[in-house]
């Protein structure tokens, strides 16, 4: 099994920052990423992304180019397509490369694996041509794709941001449906901090608004009662506003309601979590370094808490700051640095947690409406469960197979946990999350009996350039 | 359907999809080849045997799953298309019993 002083899982600005600072350092550096090249879902294909597609992201985007070369050029050893799918709290690590299995030790675990959708539950959402809003990013980021006709659905955003992209690249959504609540607006306003970075993230989310309303794009605002139609895929979306009934037809629909934390490796080593009710997510407790409850495993980036690209990378620096100075017993003036920026530039968050908040539809779905997509289980079913005097998500799992299915509770463990609070009239805090053991994700038996020798790159990070 | 704006198919990468041709990009992902043509129903679910397609193309749904060169359960949003794959619609009654 071979050693590495920091093993870090995740290729995304956290990942990458911390993994160049630990390397300058001369200390030896692993990063394992399921992705084929690194920048995670923010920076994704962003090597290959030439001048007309960085046009159309925007400068957000192209700022990871910078931050992407520099990892590359770092001694770094980096392993793409890699699905980590164990971790255990004595710090070794397995993961699958190709079919085959390989482990590895480290002395400090750095947790960079970001952030997943939130889960939307609502009629219709298993339908194929229903997609996130995420995704549809990603089919433009990585693969230059593009979907006419779209309806994005949801509040966050990135919705906005996705529309103004899709503008810019010429295929003009049809319309973007927003869920969230009129008042979410008067409630957030106060929650706003005028200083350089949210003034500079409003203005941006501004300009968004414009470019899309300056386009034509038919904006719902308050909608309720959202369902997508259709008998083997997408054919329309309905709602509601004020007692008013609204049908569009979209062969692509795509849903956001915010983003929240990949919680399922702090999650598989049973660190402390705690439930945020701004961000309604759990989140890994850590302190200021990203230190969690189980010693020298960090976590950094949105998998710590939403907080955005440029956070991010400054938490990657953070904990890979820490591992040094813990190693050196020598202080660095650059981590109170980097605690006061980081400060500054998440103020604008108390003010998009309140106004993004997902709408109470989503919490609480309809009784038909699918919440397990992998096992396919309502809402009404986990209430059934619930009436019937069973205490909670593990025990509803045991019963009706939620989270058991290949997802393994990623696209319903918030949303379970909220139907099972919202039920027994207790906090999602009290009633807990699922239980998440390895493997992580599915594995083959020829995987695991094919367990190698720990994998070395024969030169560090180059030799997987991507031509 | 979904149309290309940057990247052009290769004549070098084309894989069958339950027998019909699809050609793909090079970078493109089976997931992603295969929605480019059009395709958006990747498998039948093991519970009812209703049509699913990709939800997230980032590796964490797994709702794109589809059987790749007789091997079940390939997230086709993770897998690099390849030449000559023989890519199929994974059906879900079939997916429980397979290796």
């Amino acid at each position: 099994m071979t050693h590495y002083d920091v093993a870090i899982v995740g290729a995304g600005p956290a990942g990458m920052s911390s993994a160049i600072e630990i390397s300058q350092a001369g200390f030896t550096a692993l990063l394992l990423d399921d992705q084929p090249a690194p920048g995670g879902q923010i920076y994704r294909s962003i090597e290959n992304a030439h001048t007309d597609r960085l046009d159309i992201l925007g400068p957000d985007y192209a700022e990871g180019k910078r931050l992407v070369a520099e990892f590359r050029s770092s001694s770094t050893t980096y392993i793409p397509n890699a699905t980590v799918w164990n971790v255990s709290r004595d710090l070794t690590l397995a993961y699958t490369r190709e079919g085959v299995s390989h482990g590895i030790s480290a002395d400090a675990l750095i947790v960079a694996s970001g952030a997943i959708e939130r889960p939307t539950p609502m009629p219709g959402w298993t339908l194929p041509g229903v997609m996130t809003v995420g995704a549809l990013q990603i089919l433009l980021k990585a693969h230059g794709l593009l979907a006419d006709a779209v309806v994005l659905v949801g509040s966050g955003p990135l919705i906005w941001l996705l529309a103004a992209q899709m503008i810019k690249a010429g295929a003009k959504p049809s319309a973007i449906v927003e869920t969230l609540p009129l008042s979410h607006y008067f409630k957030a306003l106060p929650k706003l901090r005028f200083n350089r970075p949210a003034f500079s993230y409003l203005k941006k989310g501004l300009l968004m608004m414009r470019s899309v309303k300056a386009a034509g794009v038919p904006v719902f605002l308050g909608a309720q009662g959202v369902a997508i139609e259709g008998s083997s895929r997408a054919e329309a979306v309905s709602f509601e506003i004020r007692g008013r009934m609204h049908r569009l037809p979209a062969e692509t629909v795509a849903l956001h309601q915010g983003i929240v934390p990949n919680q399922q490796i702090t999650r598989l080593l049973h660190c402390d979590h705690r439930w945020s009710e701004s961000q309604r997510s759990f989140l890994p407790v850590s302190d200021c370094f990203g230190e969690t409850s189980v010693a020298n495993l960090y976590i950094a980036g949105d998998g710590a808490g939403i907080g955005g690209a440029k956070v991010a990378a400054m938490q990657g620096r953070l904990a890979a700051l820490r591992i040094l100075e813990k190693a050196s017993a020598v202080q660095n003036t650059a981590t109170s640095e980097l605690l006061a920026e980081i400060e500054k530039e998440i103020s604008i968050r108390p003010f998009l947690e309140e106004l993004y908040l997902p709408s109470a539809e989503i919490r609480d779905p309809k009784e038909n409406t699918i919440v397990c997509r992998c096992e396919e289980i309502t809402a009404g079913e986990v209430r059934a469960s619930l009436a019937s005097g069973v205490p909670g998500p593990n025990q509803i799992k045991s019963l009706l197979r939620t989270g058991m299915g290949p997802c393994q509770g990623r696209f319903c463990g918030l949303a379970l946990s909220e139907i099972a609070a919202q039920y027994l009239g207790k906090t999602p805090a009290s009633v807990g999350y699922y239980r998440i053991r390895a493997p992580l994700k599915p594995l083959r038996l020829t995987e695991l009996a094919n367990m190698g020798e720990a994998e070395v790159p024969q030169a560090p990070v180059k030799q997987e350039l991507q031509k | 359907m979904l149309r290309r704006i940057a990247g052009r198919i290769s004549p070098d990468i084309v894989f069958e999809f339950d027998g019909r041709p699809i050609h793909a990009a090079p970078g493109d992902t089976v997931a992603s080849a295969l929605l480019a043509a059009g395709e958006t129903i990747f498998r039948s679910t093991p519970s009812s045997g209703k049509p699913r397609g990709p939800f997230c193309m980032m590796g964490v749904c797994f709702e794109c799953l589809v059987e790749i060169d007789g091997v079940t359960d390939r997230q086709a949003c993770l897998t690099p298309a390849r030449d000559k794959m023989q890519v199929r619609k994974q059906r879900g009654f079939d997916a429980t019993a397979s290796s």
